[in-house]
């Protein structure tokens, strides 16, 4: 039955398919990069986008003041601001722009428009949910909240065309790091209000024909479920140095569909690879498997409001029943680290305390000290995960390694799908729940500052005023060392209390085809795309042989 | 079964018969008797009876007996391991694999076996509620006729175009995943088409002549329905139902595919399947053993469904 | 004029299901808890409250299901909540010619191989070539479109490179989609059809008819082939439907922009336009379908045709 229409389909197109070059190498020669994007956008304005993909496509289409080296985590690249200084305690800075930014219609960019841009970031009928990314600013927070009204209090202003000043709340010796988020980048008035107001969002601002940029590709084509679709942009500042002719992003829910595309020559590079497949990715000579130290967390949330995960003693006794090492190496098997502290140990000069490490022994003590003689006294619980094939599987590991280790024999399992594991989350209606964060710059703040009190994305019920002293106290420090230091002992008190129980550090796991140049491994996944390239490898191994031959042939006659 | 359009009424189907002519005598165990033997006599069928009755034993009551693992124990470190293959737990425990492990070191086999629980209880079950509902709805509609008929079929493709998915997850949210729930929403669904088949097959029926016969003889309208048409309904519904339990199973595989079927850890074939098709190229075991297994009970439900099919038709035994 | 007056019955009969369905779908989205305004940032209530003002949700249910309805008259789905800035009208219009090419080439698929095997395997009764159809399309039957599809695309795309596994335009991934969805329902047109000729082969007009001695080829075509494929046609209906909408498990495979991935995104953004939108036009098909179903069956069985 199968053999009618395989006949067919290989009469048709089994004789072309055979010479058919492959979408990438058409793409290589086209210099057109094809990435798997992993979701859908959600929007393409930078005040409305949250999640890494969709940052991923903003970085092609917009440019902020600072933006991230190609190649190192640490450095800043000058944007939009050719050059910026701070007084002596970081808490004013100045951004010089540069006078050959344009907006992509040819407008010139100018320091008004990055006010108006964190104005519309800022603003409360916004809703923006990156908002809290500037509370860097001098009143931003009040402002944003609506306790004040006035946006001439907020710490920014332009001092001319081109001079750009941020007063800040505390001293933020990494500022630069900061504004590199999207969060930060500046916005076309005119084109947003041809739409509507300011602050309506989702207006026909975003879609392709009427979106105006300044980053160096500008939007050409948005299909929903299928791509987006960014080209070169000819009056980019830097539009010589962009090497690329466009990129093209693919959302792919599935990773084993991604995959598969990747090896059908379809993708430059994936956005993941599926744990199980990892192993014979890294089995392969030449293989395009990437698997880079990222700034990230997985770990699971306790309801601290909730029995049994309230008494802390019970929570220390989940924690050191996770077998974390067994997790990395055979469940998630992309070189993902143990996390023996809740911040990953990315930022310069700052280790997180050493607290966690699998230890069944003094599970069991914390168990009993809990009040519980033995596991099977423990009343029944639920672990909380969204469905996604990797999440179910260190659940179920993670659910038998309490059961052995502990004795707990009524450890549930529920899937939720996306949005009502989110809505039940932020009720804090779940025992455990699965979670993961990821930096949005790099400074421990951005992994600990969720966990003081009423911060929005705590969602564990979990307070504690000293730990929320020392990160105020922190915020307030410019010498770095000190400053560090608060941090580490308010990390202390959350590895003590653990509201959370910290799983493994992330590494980005992907594929990357060998034509793509300039790609190089970061801590926060931010590649400038403005650097990339494209050389068709075999041509490059081509044009060697060449060379070569050509030498050895003596005659080095004009080619 | 249409029965014959010829008006020599010894051509009509038996049941029919026997009720015509002799209303007032016991009726109904010599159908089935016939049929078992006829049945019986079917080697292939029979094979296919003692296969499903075996698996279904060997899924409800296997799992009690000592020795046969946890499917849910993980042993990471003991991952992807081929059929037959003996390993050591980093505990220092040892494991016999007979169908080898999945990438968290958990036995396909027992896995298997328990998944075989859950997949067989919601395909029996579930069909079961699709049958009874569907083959009353259609019956009654095609028999009714008119605009009852059409009011009930335009009810059904209502509920054809209703968002399946949607009710899955509102019920789900509201109740929690509970496995009643599965049989319910599939049951719920799968009845849709079976109405539809039976209403079909009792539109060509009721203007036989032996309905007129018995409304001739003053059978009430209930007993027409239950004693007469539905019974001659059988031979397509009983093929159609052979359809609808993979159908259910496969539709319950899928609802795991969106998380809302079985929960984790437990399995059914559906689930174990799916994530053997992710896996297919890197550890085919896990999509072959199960499949193998699945393959087998839906083929011994078909082969079982033709052999009562034939078994229920004398006719065409006499072909 | 008998025929005009069942086509108008059944018409607004049609428009009263289209109604319903409309409405149940409208309450039910409604019912389910969480939110289309749900972000992985929790959202402060005032700006929850602002956004539902600006989308109308602040009204009572019932206003909001009115206002619905006379947009819908008007042909206008609403604005669609989970891809924002989009409209309802302009997610169908890309996606639905995508669904439509699948389920189309599908069903072809599954016509042009379920019937022929069907009566060709009734035709060969329990002899080894029924044997091997049948079982071919049990096989068929038995294995979920989940791995159907990525079989096909690992072999037929990966391995003998004939096809692209993945997207939409300008790739030849549908074709892989399409045969998937077409060898699930012709294993099950196949089984039918075979069901369905027995059915017919073993009455009395057929034995009149060989034992008049008419040739077995024009038995088989002329005679039995019309009551043969009445199940089959009734099968069509939800079957092109569930090609349609059900196929999202295909374009999840081979990443298509169809009409069932939107269906099952809006259902968990709870995209509630979306939602009543892509159920709509599911709605319509189908019963334009069924309408169809009805006509040719009416017509392919005289028995019917006088019931009615």
């Amino acid at each position: 039955m199968m053999a009618l229409p395989l006949i067919c389909a290989t009469l048709s197109f089994g004789f072309l398919s055979c010479q058919r070059e492959t979408r990438v190498e058409r793409a290589t020669r086209d210099k057109i990069l094809l990435l798997g994007n992993g979701a859908e956008p959600k929007a393409l304005d930078p005040h409305l986008v949250s999640s890494v993909g969709d940052a991923n496509i903003l970085r092609a289409l917009f440019e902020g003041l600072v933006v991230p080296h190609p190649a190192d985590d640490f450095a800043d690249e000058p944007g939009v601001a050719e050059r910026w200084e701070a007084n002596d305690d970081f808490t004013e800075w100045r951004f010089f722009l540069r006078h050959d930014a344009k907006w992509s219609n040819g407008d010139p960019l100018t320091a008004q428009d990055f006010v108006y841009s964190f104005h519309r970031a800022l603003h409360p009928d916004m809703a923006s949910p990156y908002s809290s990314m500037l509370y860097f600013l001098k009143n931003a927070e009040d402002f944003n909240t609506g306790k004040i009204k006035d946006f001439s209090q907020v710490g920014v202003r332009a001092e001319g065309d081109h001079l750009l000043v941020c007063t800040l709340v505390s001293p933020t010796p990494f500022f630069p790091d900061v504004v590199k988020h999207t969060a930060w980048l500046p916005v076309h008035q005119a084109t947003i209000e041809a739409f509507g107001s300011m602050t309506d969002s989702y207006t026909a601002w975003q879609r392709p024909g009427n979106l105006v940029s300044n980053g160096p590709f500008t939007l050409i084509e948005w299909r929903i479920n299928a791509y987006v679709k960014v080209r070169k942009n000819p009056l980019y500042w830097d539009a010589d140095a962009v090497a690329l002719n466009g990129i093209d992003f693919y959302p792919i829910d599935s990773p084993f569909t991604e995959e598969k595309a990747f090896r059908n020559g379809l993708l430059h590079s994936s956005y993941s690879v599926p744990d199980n497949l990892i192993a014979g990715y890294r089995e392969k000579a030449n293989t395009p498997l990437r698997i880079e130290t990222y700034s990230g967390t997985y770990f699971y949330r306790c309801n601290v409001d909730k029995k049994p995960t309230d008494n802390v003693n019970f929570r220390r006794a989940l924690a050191y029943a996770i077998d974390q090492e067994t997790i990395v190496k055979y469940v998630t098997r992309g070189g993902q680290i143990p996390a023996y502290g809740f911040t990953p140990p990315a930022a310069e000069g700052y280790d997180p305390p050493h607290v966690i490490r699998f230890d069944p022994e003094k599970a069991r003590d914390f168990l009993r000290k809990a009040g519980y003689a033995k596991g099977s006294d423990v009343p029944e619980f639920t672990i909380l995960i969204n469905t996604l094939e990797s999440h179910r599987n260190i659940a179920m590991a993670i659910q038998d390694m309490w059961k052995k280790n502990l004795g707990l024999e009524k450890v549930k399992i529920e899937n939720q799908e996306w949005k009502v594991y989110q809505q039940t989350t932020q009720d804090q209606r779940y025992d455990v729940s699965r979670a993961g964060w990821i930096g949005d710059y790099i400074d421990p703040t951005t992994f600990l500052s969720i966990w003081r009190t009423g911060d929005s994305n705590n969602y564990t019920g979990w307070t504690n005023p000293t730990y929320d002293k020392l990160l105020r106290e922190s915020f307030l420090l410019s010498n770095p060392v000190e400053r560090l230091a608060k941090l580490h002992e308010a990390e202390s008190i959350l590895m003590d209390e653990l509201p959370i129980l910290p799983i493994y550090w992330y590494t980005r796991v992907y594929l990357l085809h060998p034509d793509v140049k300039g790609w190089h491994p970061l801590l926060l996944d931010h590649h400038p795309y403005k650097h990339l390239d494209l050389i068709a490898a075999k041509s490059e191994a081509k044009s060697e042989a060449k060379a070569k031959r050509q030498n050895s042939g003596k005659k080095g006659g004009a080619e | 079964m249409p029965p014959a359009d010829s008006p020599d009424s010894a051509l009509a189907p038996p049941s029919s018969r026997r009720d015509a002519n002799a209303a007032t005598i016991e009726k109904g165990s010599s159908l089935s008797r016939d049929a078992w033997l006829r049945l019986r006599k079917n080697a292939l069928a029979m094979a296919s009876l003692c296969f499903l009755v075996g698996i279904v034993l060997v899924s409800f009551l296997l799992p009690l007996v000592p020795g046969i693992p946890d499917p849910n124990a993980t042993h990471p470190e003991l991952q992807s391991l081929g059929a037959f293959s003996r390993a050591t737990t980093a505990e220092g425990q040892s494991i016999f694999y007979l169908l080898g492990s999945d990438p968290l070191g958990r036995d396909v086999f027992s896995r298997i076996l328990y998944g075989g629980r859950m997949s067989l209880a919601v395909g029996f079950l579930a069909t079961f509620v699709s049958l009874t509902i569907g083959m009353i709805y259609g019956a009654v509609s095609g028999f009714a006729g008119g605009r009852i008929d059409s009011a009930m079929m335009r009810f059904v493709d209502i509920l054809y175009a209703l968002p399946f998915m949607i009710i899955v997850i509102i019920l789900t949210t509201y109740f929690g995943n509970q496995l009643w729930l599965l049989f319910v929403c599939i049951g719920a669904v799968e009845w849709l088409t079976m109405s539809r088949i039976v209403r079909g097959q009792v539109l060509s029926l009721k203007r036989q002549e032996f309905i007129d016969a018995a409304r001739s003889l003053g059978l009430s309208q209930s007993r027409i329905l239950f004693r007469h048409i539905i019974p001659n309904t059988l031979g397509p519904v009983v093929v159609y139902t052979t359809l609808t339990v993979p159908a259910v199973m496969r539709l319950e595989a899928i609802l795991s595919f969106l998380g809302l079927g079985v929960q984790p850890p437990d399995a059914s074939w559906g689930s174990l399947i799916k994530e053997g098709a992710d896996l297919m190229s890197s550890d085919p075991g896990l999509l072959i053993y199960p499949a193998a297994v699945f393959g087998a009970t839906l083929f011994s439900l078909n082969f079982l469904g033709d052999g009562l099919r034939d078994a229920l038709d004398p006719k065409s035994s006499k072909d | 004029m008998e025929i005009v007056r069942y086509i108008a019955s059944r018409l607004a009969q049609s428009l009263f299901a289209l109604l319903c369905i409309v409405t149940i779908t409208f309450f039910l989205a409604r019912l389910a808890p969480g939110g289309p305004f749900l972000d992985e940032k929790k959202i402060p209530p005032h700006l929850i409250e602002q956004m539902q003002k600006a989308y109308g949700f602040d009204q009572p249910l019932i206003v909001q299901y009115g206002l619905y309805l006379d947009r819908l008259i008007h042909g206008d789905l609403g604005p669609s909540l989970g891809n924002k800035g989009f409209t309802v009208n302009e997610v169908i219009a890309e996606s639905f010619p995508v669904s439509f090419t699948l389920g189309i080439s599908g069903l072809f698929i599954a016509l042009v191989i379920g019937i022929p095997v069907g009566v060709f395997a009734a035709a060969r009764r329990n002899t080894a070539v029924d044997y091997s159809l049948m079982t071919l399309a049990l096989i068929g039957i038995c294995l979920p479109t989940f791995v159907i599809a990525p079989l096909l695309g690992e072999i037929f795309g990966l391995r003998l490179g004939w096809f692209d596994v993945a997207f939409w335009e300008g790739s030849t991934a549908w074709i892989l989609g399409a045969v998937t969805l077409g060898l699930y329902d012709s294993a099950y047109i196949a089984r039918l059809t075979r069901g369905a000729m027995l059915d017919v082969l073993s009455q009395d007009f057929i034995r009149t008819a060989k034992a008049k001695g008419v040739a077995p080829l024009t038995i088989l075509f002329k005679h039995a082939f019309r009551g043969g494929i009445s199940p089959v046609v009734a099968f069509l209906g939800p079957a092109l439907a569930g090609l349609l909408g059900g196929s999202f498990v295909v374009e999840t495979v081979f990443n298509l922009p169809g009409l069932g991935q939107h269906f099952i995104k809006a259902a968990t953004n709870r995209d509630y336009w979306l939602i009543n939108g892509t159920v709509t036009v599911f709605a319509v098909l189908i019963l334009i379908m069924n309408f169809v179903v009805d006509v040719v069956q009416a017509w392919l069985d005289p028995r019917i045709r006088a019931g009615k």
